[in-house]
């Protein structure tokens, strides 16, 4: 369980994240939404302690995340933040053997490799195991990140934008993928999104932050209507049902 | 070839070296000239061993290839208290001074420099790593200046006793001092060694660093602290040298191609090495002392930084 009680981020004088509260579902795919500036990146890097708080409470499993020893917490979330320029040279293999870091401290064992060689496999990266990063593609690369988080196996995913910088057809791979993570291992997930429309196709659960605070939460019904819509992105939008999926026309 | 046999042909290549320099040429008072070679010999491995070590160190926090520890100021704060001293004191102090004494002094004032800065600056949670070496760059410079100030005011004669520690010179190695360099820079490495896998995800960047549960800040402070002790350390042993630590790791991450640290710090202390000790034989067989280790190192250093700067623009 990840709850989020009473939240608070400020940079300077400026309040970013204004008491936000949120509970997030377990086993369910959530979609973080909302405009620039709404605090999305913000407040998902505060729930996976990359930044600190300057107020409130999150709570994991039962207990409050400054009270975690950090290496605790990487068996239980883990985060993927969207920018990954890594500079030390690294095939895939080895990054994501670095999942692993959180249970054998560098050291593999026989039980270690095991998740390394099935993440790899889950995210059909065999072939390219052993190319280095920075011969990959967007997409490939950010699938080998993907299996890293895989292999790190934490109940908990958080994911900033994970569709950045990916084609039509990889984000569709990559959002098959985090659905089966869902559907399939049990994961629960929370995402960063951009595209509106991607996230009603495949997210169980969506939240819509504007200006540091959360306007609206619920079902993907509930939150893909236009009037909903239009209150968050301040924008004259329509919905659609086309062959049963919510669409927003924003054109 | 793998990463480990690179290693051995390394330590194989640095032990021939020096072999070489402790027997080439070897003439008069055989107890005399060995002694004093073994002193520089050991003075040149703590030094190529301490610089190598803080830069690969410096660089895996920083996740930068073309800083050197010496953005922090530790060199400007060496300088500052060699000048002030001659300033106050008059050279007499400085070139009478006990050796004790001075590496106390100075390796002290850039430790205590460290502390202070890094106690100041972390007291804040969640500080900008940036932040810290950009705050000691501008230090750096501000010593720098008020340095220069002084040496405009002081005699043209005691200015050039000032010269004399500007560069650094393995010739006039303080070799009582040797002993609790080698302690501090072997408690150092040792650290370094029982957290290398930690290093190992540190080169991943911060946020991947903290997402596999690394105490990043914890782990980063000590860092710095253990490259504050080596800089100052081989600063006080043999005087400041600007570049030899960027090629030296530059050079083992182009030989190694791999992210592990611990043939990365080994490689790097090994270059370091067989730079110094190779460079040092240059100096005194083929310019016969007409030059200093430090001025060969810097050129070719210079020359070395000049080409990554541009390489490192083509990959952008």
């Amino acid at each position: 369980m990840v709850e989020v009680k009473q939240v608070l981020k400020r940079y300077g004088g400026k309040t970013v994240i204004d008491r936000v509260s949120l509970s997030v579902p377990r086993r369910k795919l959530t979609s973080l939404i909302g405009p620039n500036g709404a605090g999305k990146s913000t407040l998902l890097s505060m729930m996976s302690r990359l930044i600190p708080k300057d107020g409130g409470e999150i709570w994991i499993e039962g207990k409050e995340i400054a009270r975690y020893r950090t290496e605790e917490l990487a068996k239980k979330i883990s985060i993927l933040k969207q920018s990954n320029h890594i500079a030390a040279r690294l095939t895939v293999h080895e990054l994501v053997s670095f999942g692993r870091f959180p249970y054998s401290r560098g050291r593999l064992t026989r039980q270690d490799r095991d998740y390394v060689r099935e993440a790899i496999r889950y995210m059909e990266l065999e072939p390219l195991q052993d190319r280095y990063m920075d011969e990959l593609s967007g997409g490939q690369r950010q699938r080998a990140y993907i299996a890293m988080v895989l292999a790190q196996d934490t109940d908990y995913i958080f994911l900033d934008e994970p569709l950045n910088n990916l084609d039509m057809k990889h984000a569709v791979q990559m959002m098959e993928v985090l659905r089966k993570l869902v559907d399939e291992l049990g994961k629960t997930i929370v995402m960063v999104m951009h595209d509106i429309n991607f996230a009603s196709c495949y997210s169980d659960y969506m939240v819509a932050l504007k200006d540091g605070a959360v306007v609206c939460e619920g079902d993907v019904s509930s939150i893909m209507r236009d009037e909903v819509l239009r209150g968050i992105y301040d924008l004259d939008v329509r919905v659609q049902t086309i062959e049963n999926r919510r669409i927003c026309v924003y054109f | 070839m793998s990463n480990r046999m690179k290693v051995v042909v390394l330590v194989v290549l640095a032990l021939g070296l020096i072999v070489l320099f402790l027997f080439a040429h070897l003439r008069g008072d055989f107890d005399y000239v060995l002694r004093s070679r073994s002193e520089k010999i050991v003075a040149m491995v703590l030094v190529g061993w301490a610089g190598a070590v803080s830069t690969v160190l410096f660089q895996t926090m920083t996740n930068n290839r073309i800083l050197t520890p010496s953005i922090i100021g530790l060199d400007s704060v060496y300088m500052l208290v060699q000048t002030a001293v001659v300033f106050l004191f008059g050279s007499t102090t400085l070139t009478m001074m006990g050796n004790t004494l001075h590496f106390l002094l100075s390796a002290g004032s850039m430790i205590g420099f460290s502390v202070l800065l890094y106690s100041f600056l972390f007291r804040r949670e969640g500080q900008n790593l940036y932040f810290i070496l950009l705050v000691g760059m501008i230090l750096g410079t501000f010593f720098q200046s008020l340095t220069s100030f002084m040496q405009y005011l002081i005699d043209p004669n005691e200015f050039s006793i000032i010269q004399d520690r500007m560069f650094a010179s393995i010739n006039n190695i303080k070799t009582d001092l040797l002993w609790p360099a080698g302690l501090l820079i072997a408690a150092a490495t040792l650290y370094t060694y029982r957290h290398l896998h930690e290093l190992d995800v540190l080169s991943l960047g911060k946020d991947h660093a903290i997402n596999l549960g690394v105490a990043y800040e914890t782990v980063v402070k000590r860092l710095l602290m253990i490259v504050a002790v080596l800089v100052s350390v081989s600063t006080a042993l043999v005087g400041p040298i600007m570049f030899f630590g960027l090629i030296v790791a530059n050079v083992a991450y182009a030989f190694f191609q791999t992210y592990e640290h611990r043939y990365l710090l080994a490689g790097a202390a090994l270059f370091g090495i067989i730079a110094l000790v190779g460079g040092q034989l240059v100096v005194e067989r083929v310019f016969t002392f007409s030059t200093t280790l430090s001025v060969i190192v810097n050129m070719v250093g210079g020359i070395y930084f000049l080409y990554l700067l541009l390489k490192e623009r083509k990959a952008w």
